[in-house]
């Protein structure tokens, strides 16, 4: 499968179809957002297994947790706000409170949803989905990183939400490379500091990167795709080594990445930390590269995070 | 098939055992537990499929009782059937019982979904027999209903979705006791004309005596004949029905009941 230069929706159903190949129980269901995620050719293959509600989300979510109840494997979608807080009742007991295998995909996180504005911007799904047991939250970033994780999160047996971007994203990982659901990947490891990034801010992390080693600082690179369950043990690690800690997300920084950071070390190693993210604030229509600015979610922010922590070390 | 007597005799019992478990406990939902005990006599002992033996055998019929809060009588009615011990039926609601309020599905051997959560076990119930649709499987799915839980949107989304599916493995009851918390139905948000909301919906809709066995029975037979739609039963139901303490009262959807009560509402039963 090819997975450079596509966008990471066609790299998704394009593993879904090749799942369903050896996995009869796989079946999708949309809220009328087929067409978004280009699911569409998942229609034309497999139409007993594809499922499209219309808009109805709280029924998509009822919906599949019906099937897995029959021994499906339900993968839904729809857009990252109405995957998480207009379901949230039926996520938590349709789905999670059931113990039923419903993999939820939410598309366009954050800022991503650009031109569709700030209704359709999660800012807080991450903190929504976090605070629901069992739960696992995954936010892959490209396509190497997601054909890697895809397996894993399908055979995982539980609720998953996956947030997605479709496409307008950086590619990271070289070919080959693998990931373990549930452990952070160390891209680079430093000295000075810890970057704990996710999502898209995870290639804007890689970029701090080479703008602090001009200023002399070495920095440490993490990418943490799985968010619940946080990898506690590469977090205490890399704080007990580097002694200082940011943490950059595409969410507000109350209950996402930062705090899930947080929360660890509190307990296990008080360190100096800084987020990165969206302050306690809506999102707003725009492009991304705007959206990054105003948020401060660049590079340069990270830089800015990165001097003012390593002056409290 | 079974006959009027024996069926009336199981919803007498199921009547008898969830009074006395909610008299046990001193408070409980009595009101929309007796108004469904014929309904599940009829499944249970008479239409569905399911052995007690292999409770999770895989052509079984399924049911959802999407008004979670009827669990007592759906113990009642598993119990009675053998699924588990008739002295377990005590420990509704007691700490670590696998009989909660409401019905869960990793509680309760037999019990299909986990409800509580207004509206969404009947969007379940629809996923199910949609499963059961793509699999071409013989089974039903079916699922109890509330009137109040009729004013939830979801009820009414995977209503649409279910008609526009042409689910007709789907056999859903709406038990219309015409009352909840905090009043009757037409009171707080009038449902009227459900029957043709249904309709409306592209179900195909009987509207029965929800206290006749026959009828339930009768309503059943028909369902399984319709082809491309799935079907809802409307049940007209007496709220408390068999208990003179609940019958036909507002109150009675969660409250305090006595073990005099319970003890007195079960000899009149007979």
């Amino acid at each position: 499968m090819e997975l450079r230069n596509r966008a990471l929706r066609d790299i998704y159903v394009d593993l879904l179809m090749e799942y369903a190949e050896t996995h009869p129980e796989l079946v999708i269901v949309e809220a009328d957002l087929a067409s978004a995620l280009a699911s569409t050719k998942f229609f034309k293959k497999y139409p007993n297994r594809a499922i499209n509600v219309g808009v109805q989300e709280a029924n998509m979510i009822g919906v599949a947790a019906g099937l897995a109840n029959m021994g499906k494997l339900p993968f839904t979608h729809t857009f990252t706000p109405f995957a998480t807080r207009r379901v949230l009742d039926q996520v938590t007991l349709s789905v999670a409170y059931s113990k039923l295998n419903v993999k939820m995909v939410g598309s366009d996180p954050g800022i991503m949803a650009q031109l569709n504005g700030g209704t359709h911007m999660s800012v807080e799904d991450v903190g929504i989905m976090r605070t629901m047991p069992t739960l696992t939250i995954v936010e892959p970033i490209d396509g190497v990183q997601l054909a890697s994780l895809f397996p894993q999160i399908a055979e995982h047996n539980g609720p998953v939400y996956i947030r997605l971007t479709r496409k307008d994203f950086d590619e990271v990982y070289d070919d080959g490379e693998e990931f373990i659901l549930g452990k952070a990947k160390v891209i680079k490891e430093g000295k000075d500091v810890t970057i704990f990034a996710s999502g898209i801010e995870v290639k804007e992390a890689i970029d701090a990167e080479k703008l602090l080693a001009e200023k002399g600082i070495s920095a440490s690179i993490i990418d943490v795709h799985t968010i619940k369950p946080i990898d506690a043990e590469t977090i205490i690690r890399e704080a007990k080594r580097t002694g200082a800690v940011v943490t950059v997300e595409n969410h507000s920084i109350i209950n996402g990445l930062g705090s899930a950071v947080a929360e660890v070390l509190a307990e296990n190693c008080p360190t100096v930390m800084e987020r990165v993210g969206i302050k306690d604030h809506f999102g707003e229509v725009g492009l991304k590269d705007f959206l990054m600015e105003k948020f401060g979610l660049k590079a340069k922010h990270i830089v800015a995070a990165v001097l003012k922590v390593l002056d409290r070390k | 098939m079974e006959n009027r007597a024996y069926l009336e005799e199981k919803a007498k019992d199921i009547r008898k055992h969830t009074l006395s478990c909610i008299g046990k406990l001193g408070v409980g939902h009595v009101g929309g537990s007796l108004s469904i005990a014929d309904i599940l006599a009829v499944l249970y002992y008479d239409q569905m499929n399911v052995d007690p033996k292999n409770p999770q055998k895989p052509d079984r019929d399924r049911f959802v009782l999407s008004k979670g809060h009827g669990g007592p009588a759906v113990y009642s009615a598993l119990a009675l059937k053998g699924y588990f011990p008739m002295d377990q039926l005590c420990t509704l609601n007691q700490p670590n019982t696998d009989l909660p309020s409401h019905t869960d599905r990793n509680r309760t051997i037999g019990v299909d979904m986990t409800t509580g959560s207004l509206g969404q076990g009947f969007s379940a119930s629809v996923g199910m027999a949609t499963a059961v649709q793509m699999d071409k499987s013989p089974f039903y799915v079916y699922s109890i209903i509330g009137d109040g839980e009729s004013q939830e949107g979801q009820i009414w989304e995977a209503a649409m979705f279910a008609g526009s599916q042409k689910l007709d493995h789907l056999i859903s009851f709406t038990d219309y006791n015409k009352m909840q918390i905090d009043g009757e139905v037409k009171d707080v948000n009038g449902i009227h004309p459900l029957d043709k909301k249904w309709e409306a919906f592209n179900w195909h809709v009987q509207v029965i005596d929800g206290h006749d066995v026959i009828a339930i029975q009768e309503a059943i037979l028909a369902a399984k004949k319709v082809t491309g739609k799935p079907s809802m039963i409307i049940c007209n139901t007496i709220k408390g029905k068999g208990a003179s303490f609940a019958e036909g009262k507002v109150g009675s959807h969660n409250m305090p009941v006595t073990e005099e009560m319970a003890k007195e509402a079960i000899e009149r039963l007979g």
